[in-house]
């Protein structure tokens, strides 16, 4: 296999794993909110509820450990490790890969204190959860902004599905525990309204224009093309 | 020979959500309300077990387990 | 602990009946007995030391002086379990006096603030605390003028004394609570807190505090000056001193009245003069419990006696409702109130005395069926020791005593429906105003 074909197949690999993990990363904030709200039936009681976003909530981070994994190993952009972590520093996209770098230092802070639930107590835990509320977005817009896949339909589609998921788990969540005073509800409300009426204004005026990825930012491949036509093999 | 734990509840912290009866049915009960009541006797083995599960599971933390005197 | 030897107890004689009410005066009427006037009958309380005062606390003891407010602890017990504490204690008076039906704080602290005082300081250098906080609720604009006023004259009078501060509740029911108080003096709001630890052992400043109800402190401040003995001389064995009574409800004569402890109701009720007969007595105001008609020939007013017709002292507070009302209305009207008191905390509280106060308010008036009496006890039995403090416990024990005293209209009414008495102006003073803010 060449190197460029190798390369092109981590890159699908990136691009694949990546919008599984926004798939995943929906699905956990989906199961996030009868959580909240201990919804249960006979026949999925509290306790499945409970541990299915738990579960879901730890698969993601083996999907985002792919999706970065194979970002980093594959040469074709200057990415290194570190830019997995510290945003806004990597020589592609910058400020879109950047984003992702917010949405995984988010994520292992929620990830590590809910592991440690019971020694850090109910309040801290709490206060650094919520922050899941900031995190989808975020990653959202990294999925968005580096994506190339930004105007493919079937893109399109999932990313509407997961906004639409995320809207409504919110709007119930509202409805069901009210915010206790009203300045915080109004703020809730507002949110979940202003928020995506954002992004989208974001979207139709950059990464659904045709011109967006083809920027002057793209880098000089790491890996030159080979010569297939003709000359020595690999 | 130790006579077990049993477990406190913050009644303070409770909110009614009801894991801990669905995980410790052995030993808790939920009023008219939501609320779980207690059975305070000393647990010890596998009880304890799921005890300590329960314990976990609640959503805001409000159990706690404490050597029975 | 060390032991120091204070100066013996002045041995004059002191007052025979009444005792607290005598540092009033009817002199003073409106007015709070001035600092010059009270020291001529009341010495000045000795500065504390390092260490708790035996003799103090043994005298205390020894005295089988219980507290006022409710609960009935012997005193000397609770100082001594203070004083026993690891770091300085503190010591609050407990002026609260949430019971809508009781009057006796309010009028001792905004007509005898010196003697609130005297004891609070008495029982302050007794167990070695070197700070005083005085709680009275925002409303009780007197009293709180009245107990400033009193701590100024001292400083002009350049007695020594350790700091004592006024600080003020909201008028709810649940902040006069032990925790609630302690929280509330901690800078939170006057809402009771998770037990253990209890404030004797971890209070204010995580200091072992002692909380005493205002006329108990008064009562400190007597014996301090005339002794055990003396105290003993009035009351029961068990149970001695006297006690201040607050009465209302169908009577011609309301107010507050002290009374030697073990005195019959009978004579109580009598004197107080009953405008429209006695059909049952509440006792303890609306923490407190019924006592029937017929009981109240009998009974005297002391705990052993009243333990035995399921009742009790608690704060003093009677209140007579007469033949032509209808007990269970004014015990529903009680439970709505008290359902509307909750600190919002605990979940049994809250719910479960909305749910009693519902099943009462629709028993009294004639809605209820058997499953509601069901109910009622199922309820009681979810509620009692749930909650963080003992506040629905009360709730339910005034259910269960209307259920008792008043079986007889229990069964008119799932029968019959409404009784005539709902037509009766209501006799249980309600308060209106609803607080909202809980420091």
């Amino acid at each position: 296999m060449t190197g460029l074909t190798q390369s092109l197949a981590l890159w699908y690999f990136t691009r694949g794993s990546g919008a599984m993990s926004l798939v995943m990363l929906t699905l956990a904030f989906a199961l996030g909110t009868p959580t909240l709200l201990s919804w249960g039936t006979e026949r999925f009681p509290r306790l499945v509820v409970q541990l299915l976003h738990r579960n879901v909530s730890l698969l993601v981070t083996v999907f985002i450990g792919l999706h970065v994994a194979t970002t980093v190993i594959d040469g074709f952009a200057p990415i290194g490790w570190i830019d997995v972590f510290v945003p806004f520093r990597a020589g592609y996209r910058p400020i879109w890969l950047g984003l992702g770098a917010v949405a995984v230092d988010l994520l292992l802070a929620i990830i590590i204190t809910s592991l440690l639930r019971v020694r850090i107590g109910y309040a801290t835990w709490r206060y650094v959860h919520l922050l899941t509320y900031a995190m989808w977005p975020i990653a959202l817009m990294h999925a968005i902004g580096t994506g190339s896949d930004a105007r493919a339909p079937w893109m399109w589609w999932l990313d509407g599905i997961c906004v639409a998921v995320v809207i409504a788990c919110t709007a119930w969540r509202i409805i069901e525990r009210r915010p206790a005073d009203d300045r915080a509800r109004l703020a809730a409300v507002g949110a979940i309204v202003v928020v995506p009426l954002l992004i989208g204004a974001w979207m139709v005026t950059g990464p659904l224009k045709a011109t967006w990825g083809h920027t002057k930012h793209k880098p000089a491949p790491a890996v030159q093309p080979v010569d297939t036509t003709g000359g020595t093999g690999p | 020979m130790a006579l077990g734990q049993r477990i406190r509840l913050d009644i303070i912290a409770c909110d009614g959500r009801g894991v801990c009866a669905e995980l410790l049915p052995e030993r808790i009960e939920l009023d008219d309300w939501g609320y779980p009541i207690i059975d305070q006797t000393p647990m010890r083995g596998l009880v304890l077990e799921h005890a300590r599960r329960a314990v976990a599971a609640c959503p805001v933390l409000a159990l706690r387990l404490e050597a029975a005197t | 602990m060390s032991v120091h030897e204070r100066a013996p107890i002045a041995q004059t004689t002191g007052p025979v009946l009444p005792r607290l009410l005598t540092a009033i005066g009817t002199k003073y009427a409106n007015q709070a007995m001035p600092l010059e006037t009270h020291r001529l009958t009341y010495p000045q309380p000795i500065m504390p030391r390092r260490h708790p005062i035996e003799s103090s606390i043994k005298a205390i003891e020894d005295s089988g002086l219980r507290g006022r407010g409710g609960a009935g602890f012997p005193t000397g017990r609770k100082l001594r379990t203070v004083s026993s504490g690891h770091t300085r204690p503190v010591v609050i008076v407990n002026g609260s006096e949430g019971e809508p039906a009781s009057r006796k704080d309010a009028l001792l602290m905004t007509r005898a603030p010196h003697l609130v005082l005297d004891g609070a300081l008495h029982a302050a250098a007794a167990i070695g605390a070197r700070e005083v906080v005085v709680c009275i609720e925002r409303t009780k604009r007197d009293a709180i003028s009245a107990i400033e006023l009193a701590i100024h004259e001292r400083v002009q009078a350049r007695e020594a004394m350790v700091p004592v501060v006024v600080v003020d509740l909201p008028p709810k029911y649940v902040a006069g609570e032990e925790t609630a108080l302690v929280h509330r003096v901690n800078g939170g709001d006057a809402k009771p807190t998770l037990t253990p630890p209890r404030p004797y052992e971890k209070g204010v400043g995580g200091r072992p505090t002692l909380i005493d109800n205002v006329e108990t402190l008064c009562h400190v401040a007597q014996i301090m000056t005339w002794g055990p003995s003396w105290f003993r001389r009035q009351g029961i064995d068990d149970e001695p001193g006297t006690v201040l009574l607050t009465l209302s409800g169908a009577v011609a004569r309301q107010g507050v009245c002290e009374m030697p402890i073990g005195m019959s109701m009978n004579e109580v009720l009598f004197a107080a003069g009953p405008t429209n007969g006695v059909s049952a007595v509440l006792l303890g105001g609306y923490y407190g419990t019924w006592v029937s008609g017929p009981d109240t020939r009998w009974v005297t007013l002391d705990n052993k006696c009243l333990r035995q017709v399921g009742s009790a002292m608690g704060c003093g507070a009677i209140v007579v409702l007469p033949t032509a009302a209808c007990g269970l209305r004014e015990t529903a009207r009680i439970l709505t109130w008290l359902a509307g008191e909750t600190a919002g905390q605990c979940g049994p509280c809250v719910h479960g005395l909305a749910a009693i106060a519902e099943g009462m308010t629709d028993l009294s008036l004639g809605r209820a069926t058997v499953e509601t009496v069901a109910s009622l006890e199922r309820w009681g039995n979810q509620v009692e020791r749930r909650g963080a403090c003992s506040f629905p416990d009360g709730a339910v024990r005034l259910m269960r005593s209307a259920m008792k005293v008043f079986a007889d209209d229990v069964r008119h009414h799932l029968i019959h429906g409404p009784c005539g008495a709902t037509r009766f102006a209501p006799v249980m003073n309600i308060p209106t105003h609803r607080e909202l803010a809980w420091r």
